[in-house]
């Protein structure tokens, strides 16, 4: 049971968390300005990196989504960090 | 006197505990495993081998037991594959062999063993490969295997699980262990020491030492009481089974009287001081009862005060077996030490004859060894005791992605580099004498302190390599457990399956629930001998938790029955009831399937029937009532969904899709817009949690999250629905304050009136076609709004409607169940709703999916309905197919099929490719081998019009 760092609730079990991706992977749009490649690129290629990874999951409990860095061999969790900006 | 003959304590005892084996009354006493009380009795023949059904006995006194399993039962708990060395024994157990038929001493299968040299490895799969395997597996599986599930059993308690955190967590608490605990208690440390045995003090119980001037077993007590004044904690029968992710383990604590409980550690360092398990040496008939490990000798000796034996062979290759030939000679046993070696390290000790150059080849005795083979000389022997010397039990370090190495001189794999967070010291660091491993222990806690002195009858360790030898005569046990021997590891070999992994899995050498602990190091000793390899570029299979079987009940607790996977329960479900509710799983939730009496089909037509002719009451209250608040309400919405809702007028409510980021039509529903920035999404009931989680992201990931909010409000509202000719009539004898006529609230709006304290939304959306109310109201008020509908039902003969009689309302209308009528691949366009697509300027999620070739492709599926002749519905799931010259192939399936109480006859929903063009067409669906005609029409079979939604 590995445990991830909630930036608004701490340290809990991965059970409370969903992955959410790769960060890092934008939305193209306009979608009349996205080709049938560049929306498949987004919708299914993925770096999958072996080792450090930047990733979006959610804290399923508080709801929120947040940027994880981790080790994707050795399971190290390095950071976790809010996606929250400051209102604009 | 017997041949295991007991101590003063075993035959006087006033504690003695009465137990069965197979039948038969014994009597232990307390202290004793069952491995030990049986022993005691003299019980040699405990079991029958897996594959051959050779009689087997016990090997040694741990966790690493390979033969001694067995099926206990006691106080309505069922063990069946308890390994009886670590077992306390308790009065009244009945305790039975496994793998026999009756009993460990009369087996009738035992003739297989004779079969032997015709059972190679691989050979039931070579053999009946032709014409299935799976003709020959029962029967195959029915002589082979371990204990026996008993499906009926039920635990008589839950197991308890906790959770600990602490600063160390050191595992065995043996003398290496124990220095460990102290230091590190002293240093004011938070410590947990677990112990597998039933007692602390490992090697210290039965090997003799001096520590600080106190004997081995004093010094053990001494080092307790200041480990628990100095606020540690200790667990013994307890297995550390596994580590896993972040530091996590998992112990699995045996307890007399209550249920076994599993602790959850999370320590900030670990120490594994989990000794060593000794190695038996490769000869002939080296499996035969009466044959055990040297140390398991002492131990038996020692600890319990059962001598095993009279006449006494000791076979070894190293030092370690010294002190247990003098402690059954000073026992009165007579005792010869049979070494390979051509010269001992240690002279003879006083009364013992010493044997050089002298392995030991065979073993003669069928259920009991009767004498030795040495050097082709014949030694009476009724008990062999066995050293070929120590695997440390590094099973944990590699779990924790450790790395082992190959120590030359102590003839071991070793833990190599280390694991940050981890220690790993005494014998299972391969530090076997003593002294070294209190030093190492009491380092490995940071201590300042001095070593604790100690010495031992055992002050040197050499050994010298005696690994199986292929040119050896006669059948010799590699895997006691799974039955390998090493004519089955050459074998491998010679067919090329090399690789040690390939070798496990050829094999099966490894693969019981002893995992090898005691085979592995002879396997693949063997095959590098075969092939001409060293023993480190063989190397070792995978260690995977769990280090002993551990039985599911700990791992479950209490998360079994109901509580397996919780089911969701509706407020009313006692109210439903009274009403003789038949209620079945739906999603996640328990409703109402029919109510009253009859076969379920007849109960479901006739409420089916009768909420067409009065009014249907209906409990939908799972369904989704997720609101979304705030400026950005509407624009999130917009995104979120492929129909607009910013178009939305307050009071009014709008059906539509939600598709994936695919294109993918992810559920359906309606939305009401109760004010400006203030949405209700009525999604369906399984999607509840999914939809909220889908909104969640993209509010946090597209718009201002302090300007939108989402909350999921659905297990706080009840919703109870009446729909049909007369649901009109019924809401308005509710007295909710709100205008029913049609032009103050028309289809597809709603309006808030109250019911007693209670506010109650009355939305009239309709999933039956049929003029319907949904009244949405705090569930504390949902049972005396039932009760008030149910009452004035009766004056208008309205029934109970449960969701199966619903579905065929809805089914008679061509209204979709999301992921039931739609599969991964349902597109929008699919269903006949291309509106928004072609007119939509704006984004919104799975927008440009819906313009790839694959989207745009004419043949794509759609919904259509299916009429059958006769009255047998089609089975859901039928295919339509259609025939050519090669073959045939599927045009899609039927979704849903019911048989319409109204339309008298069957009606169905498919999704057939190019549906829409061939409606009106005849095309063949086939099922399990049978063939129906079907012809294609439009979806809606009831009230194509739609005039009995304002009827
Ligand atoms: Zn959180």
């Amino acid at each position: 049971m590995q445990r991830f760092p909630c930036p608004f609730c701490g340290l809990r079990d991965e059970t409370e968390f969903h992955y959410g991706g790769e960060a890092g992977n934008d939305r193209p749009e306009p979608a009349a300005e996205v080709s049938d490649q560049g929306w498949a690129e987004y919708l299914h290629i993925e770096t999958n990196p072996k080792g450090r990874s930047r990733e979006i999951w959610v804290h399923m409990t508080c709801g929120e989504f947040f940027l994880l860095e981790r080790d994707t061999v050795t399971h190290e969790v390095f950071a976790s960090e809010s996606l929250r900006r400051a209102a604009p | 006197m017997t041949a295991a003959s007991q101590s003063k304590q075993h035959t006087t005892s006033t504690d003695a505990l009465t137990f069965t084996f197979d039948g038969r009354a014994l009597v232990g006493r307390h202290g004793d495993t069952v491995a030990s009380a049986l022993l005691a009795n003299g019980v040699f023949t405990i079991g029958r081998s897996f594959k051959y059904h050779r009689p087997r006995g016990f090997w040694s006194a741990g966790a690493e037991e390979p033969n001694g399993l067995f099926d206990i039962r006691h106080q309505g708990r069922h063990h069946p594959n308890a390994r009886g060395t670590l077992v306390p024994l308790e009065a009244g157990m009945e305790v039975r062999s496994v793998n026999t038929s009756p009993s460990a001493a009369q087996d009738r299968l035992s003739l297989l063993d004779r079969l032997g040299r015709f059972l190679p490895a691989g050979f039931y799969y070579k053999t009946f490969l032709w014409p299935d395997w799976h003709l020959y597996e029962p029967r195959i599986r029915a002589m082979a295997g371990l204990g026996r599930l008993d499906p009926a059993f039920e635990p008589p308690g839950n197991s308890p699980q906790r959770s600990l955190h602490c600063d160390l967590l050191i595992i065995g608490a043996g003398p290496a262990g124990l220095a460990a605990a102290h230091a590190a208690a002293t240093a004011g440390r938070r410590v947990l020491l677990v112990e597998l045995q039933r007692q602390a003090g490992g090697s210290l119980l039965h090997r003799p030492a001096r520590i600080e001037g106190l004997d081995g077993t004093d010094w053990v007590a001494a080092t307790l009481n200041k480990l628990s004044d100095q606020g540690g904690e200790l667990l013994t029968s307890t297995t550390a089974y596994g580590i896993y992710d972040h530091n996590l383990v998992c112990l699995w604590e045996q307890r007399q009287g209550r249920p076994d409980r599993l602790w959850r550690v999370r320590p900030r360092e670990i120490v594994l001081a989990t000794g060593a398990s000794e190695r038996p040496l490769v000869f002939e008939n080296n499996d035969r009862p009466g044959i055990l490990s040297a140390d398991a000798g002492l131990h038996y000796l020692r600890r319990h005060g059962v001598r095993l034996g009279e006449r006494v062979v000791i076979a070894t290759n190293n030092d370690s077996v010294w002190p247990v030939a003098t402690g059954l000679r000073d026992a009165g046993a007579r005792v010869t030490i049979a070494d390979s070696r051509a010269q001992a390290s240690l002279p003879a000790p006083e009364g013992v004859e010493l044997l050089t150059s002298a392995p030991v080849t065979s073993v003669q005795g069928r259920k009991r060894a009767e004498a030795v083979i040495v050097k082709g000389r014949s030694l009476a022997a009724d008990l062999v005791l066995v050293s070929g010397g120590f695997t440390p039990n590094v099973h944990l370090y590699c779990q924790a992605r450790g790395r082992l190495h190959y120590d030359e001189e102590r003839l071991a794999f070793r833990p190599g580099q280390a694991v940050p967070g981890l220690q790993v010291v005494g014998a299972a660091n391969g530090t076997f004498l003593l002294a070294d491993a209190l030093k190492e222990g009491h380092r490995s806690a940071g201590s300042k302190e001095d070593v604790p002195r100690a010495e031992a009858a055992l002050e040197q360790f050499s050994i010298e390599a005696a690994w199986p030898d292929t040119k050896l005569a006669g059948r010799q046990w590699i895997d006691f457990q799974n039955d390998v021997t090493l004519k089955d590891v050459a074998l491998a070999a010679q067919e090329n399956f090399r690789s040690v992994e390939h070798l496990k899995r050829y094999t099966t050498l490894g693969m019981a629930t002893d995992q090898g602990k005691t085979s592995n190091m002879n396997g693949l000793a063997a095959m590098a001998a075969v092939t001409g390899r060293t023993i480190p570029e063989v190397g070792t299979t995978t260690f995977r938790p769990p280090y002993v079987p551990v039985p599911f009940t700990v791992i479950a607790g209490r998360r079994r029955g109901e509580l397996f996977s919780p089911v969701r329960r509706l407020v009313l479900e006692n109210a439903h009831r009274q009403a003789g509710a038949a209620f079945r799983e739906y999603g996640s939730w328990l409703r109402p399937a029919f109510y009253g009496v009859g076969t379920p089909e007849e109960a479901i037509h006739r409420e089916a029937r009768q909420a067409r002719q009065s009014v249907g009451l209906f409990d939908g209250s799972p369904l989704g009532k997720i609101e979304v608040m705030g400026p950005q309400a509407a624009a999130l919405l917009d995104f979120n969904s492929y129909n607009r809702l910013s178009t939305l007028k307050p009071g009014r409510i709008r059906y539509g899709f939600m598709l994936t980021e695919s294109g993918v039509v992810y559920d359906d529903g309606v939305v009401l817009r109760v004010s400006e920035d203030h949405f209700i999404v009525s999604c369906s009931s399984g999607h509840v949690p999914g939809v909220v989680m889908r909104l969640e992201e993209w509010r946090q990931d597209r718009f201002d999250p302090s300007q939108v909010v989402v909350h999921n409000s659905t297990a706080q509202w009840s919703t109870l629905t009446a729909t049909g000719p007369q649901a009109r009539s019924l809401v308005a004898a509710l007295d909710l304050g709100v205008d029913l006529g049609d032009d103050a609230l028309p289809h597809m709006a709603f309006a808030q009136g109250r019911f007693r304290q209670w506010p109650v939304r009355v939305a009239r959306v309709s999933f039956t076609g049929d003029r319907s109310y949904e009244l949405s109201l705090p569930a504390a008020g949902a049972l005396t709004l039932w009760q008030r509908m149910l009452v004035e039902g009766q004056k208008r003969e309205a029934t109970l409607l449960g969701s199966e009689a619903l579905m065929i309302l809805r089914a008679e209308k061509g209204y979709i169940v999301a992921g039931k009528d739609t599969d991964g691949y349902t597109m929008p366009m699919d269903l006949g709703l291309s509106g928004p697509r072609e007119k939509r300027q704006d984004e919104y999620v799975g927008k440009r999916a819906l313009f790839t070739p694959e989207a745009t492709k004419p043949n794509r599926p759609a919904l259509v309905g299916l009429e059958v002749e006769g009255s047998e519905p089609l089975p859901t799931g039928a295919h339509a197919i259609e025939r050519s010259g090669t073959g045939q192939r599927s045009l899609g399936f039927v979704t849903s099929s019911y048989w319409s109480p109204m339309l008298g006859r069957p009606i169905a929903l498919a999704l057939v490719e190019a549906g829409r063009a061939r409606l009106q067409q005849e095309i063949e669906i086939y099922h399990l081998g049978q063939q129906r005609r079907a012809r294609v029409v439009a979806p809606c079979a009831f009230d194509p019009e739609g005039a009995r939604l304002n009827a």
